[in-house]
């Protein structure tokens, strides 16, 4: 029973996780279909800016609270910049190609941005602990929680949720459900589909950030950290259907509880598990559980 | 068979060879390396001239080279021969497999279940304690037939064993692409029902390709295996697929050629980069990429079509 329990909340904690990184990846490929591999580097810029920040904010001893808050601020604000120069400097020139092609496009961005960050803040390895040591612990039983997990778990809910109201009440997520629908179409209706690409492509930028920040105070924030999580999204957004948000906290759940499961059970198998968990998904709906089926065009 | 452009590559694999003995061993080693790695690529241009991208061709270079280790390790087996007929068979078997589902997939969809597969195989590996988990082993240096060079000896053999095996699939893989089988790629990848309305099997076709690059993917894993001296689950590792796609692409899937001379560009571009700009490395492959993609769509393959096409007589372009 104990175990059960544990197996449930690791497996939502780290579905929070997943989640996170998985919501931008699957935002930026229903719209624009863009698979995008630079999005490992976005996740990787918003640990280090976390970590940047939580040196700069502790460091002058300002109260405790607050510096969460500056850290994500600033790795969301990391990720508007570095969203708008790689739409506009780059993905742009690429639109209209195969998607293979462009998925090489991020994979070379991803290559070059790998370096950028050994440039802006060297080889060395940071840690931004506070938070999650002044979230505490809570004891259930014999069970201890981390208040973290917890935060990440309400924070990862409370963003599907607000995905949720946002493309199904908003104004910009109708339009960005027609874009996504027929691009063609909607330009056609007067939508301007340009600035729909750049602020999506923005808003995924900065959600790969922010779960790049939330994750921070749990990590070693080192070299390569962006490398992992790329497969990971790839993972749970293949499980979930590529493209859907509902399908991406879908993916995160099995995702999650299947490895969190084989971390208590089968140790060996923690890392198999997933990626057999994607590979058994796709045999049987090749396109994810929550995908549209496609037309074929002769 | 002995056309004009089989015989320039012989010429030219002989030249290879031979310059070889003026080349200073670190040279030489880099030269197997690329040579071993552009078989990979080879398959991956089969696949390229057919739409297909598969982000884990790592898994079939992973099993060759894991086989050769393997084999080495605990059959005692060390002649070069057996060991790469072994690798490439062991790949083509799990290529066949997996082709069963993978065959039915394409574009983005086929690149993910073949990154899923390679990462399926890096799990295991990285777990398996008694294959050296993530530090992997090494392994023995191959004999030939009985010969057993050490030192420099054994780098020079290695090079013309790797420069044999790649005359030799270069000639195979030349004489696949003008089949029929070999020149319904291009069909497949510009209409796929189209060519299914003609009464062939799609399936059946790409299953094949796929078993073919998965053996040269192989053979390729396995040489890289006896070169090395070394396996470790990162050859299984998505960026290594991500390191072949990447030569693919600057290769261009123009001809068979292209293969070997992306590859060879690749090491040198690497190695380069890596002695003048050692911080900056993957930044100036992540740029030559770029500028590739963008400026040189059908890769450097396409700068000799091109400047053979500025002549004014309309010959029939050759193409391996």
């Amino acid at each position: 029973m104990l175990t059960a329990f544990a197996i449930l909340t690791d497996g939502l904690a780290y579905a929070a996780y997943l989640f996170m990184v998985a919501v931008g990846l699957t935002l930026i490929f229903g719209v624009m279909k863009i698979l995008n591999v630079a999005h490992g580097s976005f996740y990787a810029f918003g640990a280090y800016g976390a970590a940047m920040a939580a040196g700069i904010y502790y460091d002058r001893g300002l109260p405790e609270a607050g510096g969460f808050l500056f850290m994500i601020l600033l790795a969301m604000a990391i990720g508007l910049v570095l969203g708008l120069i790689l739409e506009r400097g780059v993905l742009r020139f690429v639109y209209g190609r195969d998607e293979v092609i462009v998925v090489l496009v991020t994979y070379a961005v991803f290559l070059i941005l790998e370096d950028v960050i050994v440039f802006i803040w060297g080889p060395q390895s940071y840690a931004a602990y506070q938070p999650m040591v002044w979230a505490g612990n809570v004891e259930i039983g014999e069970l201890v929680l981390s208040n973290y997990d917890i935060l990440l778990v309400a924070i990862s809910a409370g963003l599907a949720l607000f995905a949720y109201w946002a493309l199904k009440f908003t104004r910009y997520g109708r339009l960005l459900t027609v874009v996504i629908f027929d691009r063609e179409t909607a330009a056609a209706f007067g939508i301007n589909v340009t600035v729909v690409y750049t602020v999506t492509f923005i808003i995924g930028a900065m959600l790969g950030a922010l779960g790049g920040a939330m994750m921070a105070p749990k990590i070693s924030i080192t070299l390569g950290i962006g490398v992992e999580v790329i497969v990971l999204a790839f993972a749970v957004v293949a499980v979930g259907g590529m493209g859907s948000i509902e399908g991406a906290l879908v993916g995160a759940l099995i995702v999650g509880i299947c490895r969190a499961a084989a971390v208590h059970l089968m140790p060996q198998i923690e890392l198999f598990v997933i990626y057999a968990v994607m590979a058994l998904v796709l045999v049987f709906r090749p396109y994810g559980l929550f995908t549209r089926a496609q037309p074929r065009k002769i | 068979m002995l056309s004009r452009a089989n015989l320039i590559g012989a010429v030219l694999f002989l030249a290879a060879g031979i310059i070889g003995f003026f080349l200073p061993p670190w040279l030489v080693s880099l030269l197997t390396i690329a040579f071993a790695n552009a078989l990979v690529v080879l398959g991956l241009i089969i696949l390229w001239r057919a739409g297909l991208v598969p982000f884990g061709q790592a898994l079939y270079y992973c099993s060759g080279a894991y086989t050769v280790a393997l084999l080495a390790r605990w059959a005692g087996v060390s002649d070069a021969f057996v060991l790469l007929i072994a690798g490439g068979l062991v790949a083509g078997i799990v290529a066949f497999l997996t082709g069963f589902l993978l065959a039915r997939y394409r574009e983005i969809f086929f690149a993910m279940l073949s990154l899923a597969m390679s990462m399926i195989l890096y799990g295991v590996l990285v777990k398996t304690e008694t294959l050296g988990s993530t530090d992997g082993f090494g392994v023995d240096p191959p004999h030939f037939l009985g010969y057993a060079p050490h030192g420099d000896a054994l780098g020079f053999a290695l090079y013309w064993f790797v420069l044999v095996v790649c005359a030799i699939s270069a000639l195979v893989i030349g004489v696949y692409f003008k089949s029929v089988a070999g020149a319904l790629a291009v069909p497949i990848r510009d209409n796929e029902i189209r060519v299914e309305f003609l009464g062939i099997s799609v399936t059946r076709l790409i299953h094949m390709k796929l078993v073919i690059a998965g053996t040269l993917a192989g053979v390729g894993g396995a040489l890289a295996a006896m070169t090395i001296g070394h396996v470790d689950p990162n050859m299984s590792y998505w960026t290594t697929s991500g390191g072949f796609v990447f030569v693919t692409i600057l290769a261009g899937a123009g001809s068979v050629a292209a293969a070997f001379v992306g590859s060879l560009v690749f090491e040198i571009v690497r190695s380069f980069a890596f002695a003048v700009l050692p911080g900056f490395w993957q930044m100036t492959l992540g740029i030559v990429l770029l500028l590739t993609i963008l400026f040189l769509p059908e890769g450097l393959g396409s700068l000799a079509t091109r400047f053979r096409r500025r002549k004014p007589d309309t010959k029939p372009v050759a193409t391996s």
